[in-house]
């Protein structure tokens, strides 16, 4: 195949930032959506200009690193998949494919298509978590039997791999399936009940504090999230939230 | 210098709980004096970060991604060992510990396998309460599967993203730490020398990766949690980022190297399909629960099958060759890794590989669709013989075990794997082999510890399924706290230490000048036109099957390669700024030199062991003919190498294994 790419390109944090068109030959469609940017990124270097700075380890769609706004959809056009995990094969001969970064207030460029997600980060250090010490001196796994649907549910919500793709298609750069997930795994779980209040409580503060804005339900965040994690998810946080502020 | 593995004396079941009893404590208001920086935020340096700073330490922990949350560790899929015996099939701390000395062919430390199964049950009861969701029975208690090479139920798992879970525990308990401002959390941040004073770690020097910045950071001691090196071969399961050069670091600043030619190939991995390829994909091993492995008895159908005239699918029973169940009746296509790797690659080598390529088997679920699928239709009271009915109900089944597996397979390879077989190959996943450390996790360096797969203790020449993580957490929350507070309760009037002094300012500069070589250094190649070289040269000469002569001809192609490496390696931008092929050409740098002791350790072991064939030791008759000959007599040691500047140049060192509560025989899954 052959595509011409439109790449948001950007020097550095304070840089303005701007399209750049390139052009990549040969592509084959069992390569992955960062096989062909690895492609451009060896012709760029190989005709001494610099390659495209772009997000991305695992390349097995579980590490949640990489990132990218494809034709304007957050990890591309394919469904349930991150965008080390997109192929080629989603795209045609001649296509024109516009790549941007994640934009959000709370996610600042690094570079290129490289976004800063520490927002993330602060919320859990907020309160995603169980105030448990790592001693072992904890009691049987087995001592407290979980419901199997609860066990499951929970799962489905810790599945959350911190990507970011709810808040770049949001239209309100909104957190809330992201917290959402952190919430409800725990609100899910005996273990997690404990403090339930002051996580919900202190977690949305913060996700406010980063400049995320508000969830309006239009669903996008559902549709693109590569994991994906439901809708149902914001509601319990709601539900939780709305107790928890109840219990002041 | 000699090497002491400092192992307690005593029997096996009392060393730990003795050893604990004995040991210097520090008091908790010296602790918060006391300083001890964490590079790498996997399940290993994760767990020791965060229960470092829990006991009251000041923790600086350092990783290169943008958030300790995703560190490779996650990736883990199939599970976490356990002797908790929840099954009542017979499992013990002592029989975790026979299947993990025995699966790695007797090349691991029998007292710190000892310690791994004793402390493994906690680890279970530790994550359980940091709400890591295992899978779960309708009654409410954990449930358990099983894994290649052992013959108990005892891996524990949440659906196939075990490490993914565990993980975000350790991850979950470091946020805790963070937020109370006991962990200083630096993120995008690479180490890149370790420095000593007086002999001693006492801190490290990094490069900040988005302004580029060169830091000094120092501490009491250091713990390194980096994971493995399989990028060695660049094409591996790792993570693009996975690198050896903070262990190869500390290889240079007197931390001995112990076993680099141990290296796990992966039976389940989906294969090769093109030169573009920049990674391997795994899939879990635990879908040999209920995958059958085989390819066909007769080399027309391969033909047939690989020009799609013939769909694997309409290959009869008795046209099929399930070589697993054939050569290994007991164990079938539950043999540990290395064996089920070697029976692979001797079929796809006699020409039975059933892809374009060659080098694929098939992975079939059929069967147990149908199995599930009754089992399902009699329990629900659903007619048994329809069997439209029974394959649904089975697909099902098969989906709430392994449904993200199938998916994932589906989307990289486009094919559906509930209607045909997958095809595997293996490749290169985990290495056992790493830094030296003794039984209290210290390398040869005072204050310099090594958890995790970063260092070699645990797995010998072969790692089983599911002791991975097991591994890492147990180092990392469990054993290094212990042992780390014996070493650090002679420094509790050592005060904080400078950062200001020559020790400091000399790594700077090597750092400095290493960086400033390579953006100014006008080659023609890439960073990635190296690793690949490197890569290829690893996998057929230095990979699953060995010989003299490619060992020999790799290390002499290593060595060219490095001296090319240096004069044409081509890194555009400048230091001071986000430079990701900077950062790969120092990776790739160390990669080189470690290539190049990895192959000279291989040429050092005579033998076969664990993953690592050499053909010229082979069982030559009775049952296990053609099966691989381990040499105790000669080599029950573990190789630890001494850098001496050039890989050539380095030194062994043997550490003597001993077994004394586990009888060395030849393995058999017959």
């Amino acid at each position: 195949m052959n595509l011409t790419l439109k790449i948001w390109r950007q020097k550095n944090a304070s840089d303005k930032g701007k399209m750049v068109d390139y052009k990549v030959t040969d592509i084959s469609p069992d390569m992955s959506f960062l096989e062909m940017l690895d492609v451009l990124n060896e012709q760029l270097i190989n005709n001494d200009e610099e390659p495209v700075a772009f997000d991305h380890d695992c390349r097995e769609g579980i590490c949640g690193m990489c990132s990218l706004y494809i034709n304007g959809e957050a990890h591309g056009p394919d469904r349930g998949v991150t965008t080390c995990q997109l192929h080629m094969r989603m795209f045609k001969d001649g296509d024109t494919i516009t790549i941007e970064p994640f934009r959000a207030t709370a996610f600042p460029v690094v570079k290129d298509l490289v976004v800063d997600r520490g927002a993330f980060d602060r919320i859990q250090h907020a309160g995603g978590f169980i105030s448990v010490n790592t001693s072992g001196n904890t009691i049987d796994a087995n001592a407290i039997p979980v419901n199997k649907h609860d066990a499951d549910d929970a799962f489905s919500a810790a599945t959350c791999i911190g990507c970011g793709a709810c808040v770049a298609s949001c239209k309100n750069s909104s957190a809330m399936l992201f917290v959402g997930a952190k919430v409800s795994q725990f609100a899910l779980l005996p273990q997690g009940k404990i403090e339930a209040t002051d996580r919900v409580l202190n977690m949305v503060k913060q996700m406010d504090e980063e400049g995320f804005g508000n969830c309006t339900n239009t669903g996008a965040c559902e549709v693109e999230c590569p994991k994906g994690i439901s809708l149902e998810n914001i509601a319990r946080m709601n539900r939780e939230y709305l107790s928890a502020s109840l219990k002041g | 210098m000699s090497l002491d593995s400092k192992v307690p004396q005593g029997p096996i079941k009392d060393k730990w709980t003795d050893y604990k009893n004995h040991i210097d404590l520090v008091n908790p208001a010296n602790k918060r004096n006391i300083d001890v920086i964490v590079v790498g935020t996997g399940l290993a340096g994760g767990s020791a970060a965060a229960t470092l700073a829990e006991l009251g330490y000041n923790v600086k922990a350092f990783c290169f991604q943008d958030s300790p949350r995703r560190a490779h560790s996650i990736a883990a899929q199939g599970g976490i060992n356990a002797a908790k015996n929840y099954q009542g099939d017979g499992d013990s701390t002592y029989r975790l510990f026979y299947d993990t000395v025995k699966g790695g062919d007797y090349r691991s430390r029998e007292a710190n396998v000892y310690r791994l199964a004793e402390v493994s049950a906690n680890i279970i009861d530790q994550c359980v309460a940091q709400g890591v969701p295992f899978a779960r029975e309708y009654g409410g208690l954990l449930d358990n599967r099983s894994f290649g090479g052992v013959l108990v139920s005892r891996t524990f798992y949440a659906a196939g993203q075990t490490g993914q879970q565990l993980l975000l525990g350790a991850y979950s308990a470091m946020n805790r730490q963070i937020g109370r401002g006991k962990i200083k959390m630096y993120n995008r941040h690479e180490m890149l020398d370790v420095v000593k004073v007086d002999g001693k770690a006492r801190g490290i020097i990094t490069r900040n990766l988005i302004t580029g910045e060169i830091e000094r950071h120092s501490a009491h001691a250091v713990v390194l949690g980096t994971g493995g090196y399989g990028n060695v071969f660049f094409l591996s399961t790792n993570a693009m980022g996975s690198n050896v050069t903070a262990a190869w670091k500390a290889h240079k600043r007197g931390a001995y190297f112990a076993n680099p030619c141990y290296t796990q190939i992966h039976p389940t991995c989906i294969p090769v399909s093109g030169d573009h390829q920049s990674k391997l994909t795994l899939m879990s091993e635990s879908l040999r629960n209920d995958g059958r492995i085989w390819v066909p008895k007769h080399m027309k159908d391969v033909e047939a099958i690989k020009t799609g005239t013939l769909k694997p699918r309409e290959l009869a029973e008795e046209d099929r060759d399930y070589y697993l169940e054939r050569r290994y009746p007991a164990f079938g296509n539950l043999v540990p890794r290395d064996v089920a790797s070697r029976a692979a690659k001797e079929r796809c080598d006699a020409g039975f590989g059933v892809n374009a390529t060659g080098e694929a088997v098939f992975l079939d679920f059929a069967s147990a669709i149908q199995r599930y699928g009754k089992e399902t239709a009699h329990v629900k009271g659903l007619d048994e013989n329809d069997a439209v009915l029974v394959k649904k109900l089975g697909q099902e089944v098969i989906k709430n075990k392994y449904g993200n597996l199938f998916q994932m397979y589906e989307k990289i390879v486009d094919q559906d794997p509930y209607n045909t077989p997958m095809m595997i190959y293996p490749a290169v996943h985990y290495t056992m082999g790493g830094v030296w450390v003794d039984y209290n996790l210290m390398t040869t360096v005072p204050g310099l510890y090594c958890i995790g797969e970063a260092n070699f203790s645990d797995h010998g020449a072969n790692r089983l399924g599911a002791s991975a993580l097991m591994q890492g957490l147990a180092d990392g929350y469990f054993v290094l706290p212990y042992t780390i507070g014996d070493y650090l309760s002679n420094d509790i009037r050592t005060g904080a230490i400078s950062t200001d002094t020559k020790e400091f300012e000399e790594a700077e500069k090597e750092v400095r000048e290493k960086l400033e070589f390579f953006v100014t250094n006008k080659g023609s190649h890439s960073v990635d036109y190296f690793h690949k070289k490197l890569g290829k040269i690893m996998w057929n000469k230095v990979g699953m099957s060995r010989n003299v002569k490619g060992l020999t001809e790799a290390i002499a192609e290593i060595k060219a390669l490095r001296d090319q490496f240096w004069k044409e390696v081509k890194v555009p931008g400048t230091n001071e700024e986000f430079n990701e092929e900077l950062a790969k050409a120092g990776r790739v740098a160390d990669f080189l030199e470690l290539g190049e002791l990895f192959a000279k350790d291989a040429l050092n072991r005579e033998e076969s062991c664990g993953g690592h064939f050499r053909e010229d030791s082979v069982e030559l008759d009775g049952e296990q003919k053609g099966e691989a000959l381990r040499n105790d007599k000669d080599f029950a040691y573990v190789s630890a190498w001494e850098y001496k500047g050039e890989p050539s140049d380095a030194v062994l060192h043997k550490e003597e294994l001993e077994f004394k509560d586990i009888e060395l025989k030849q393995r058999s899954y017959k």
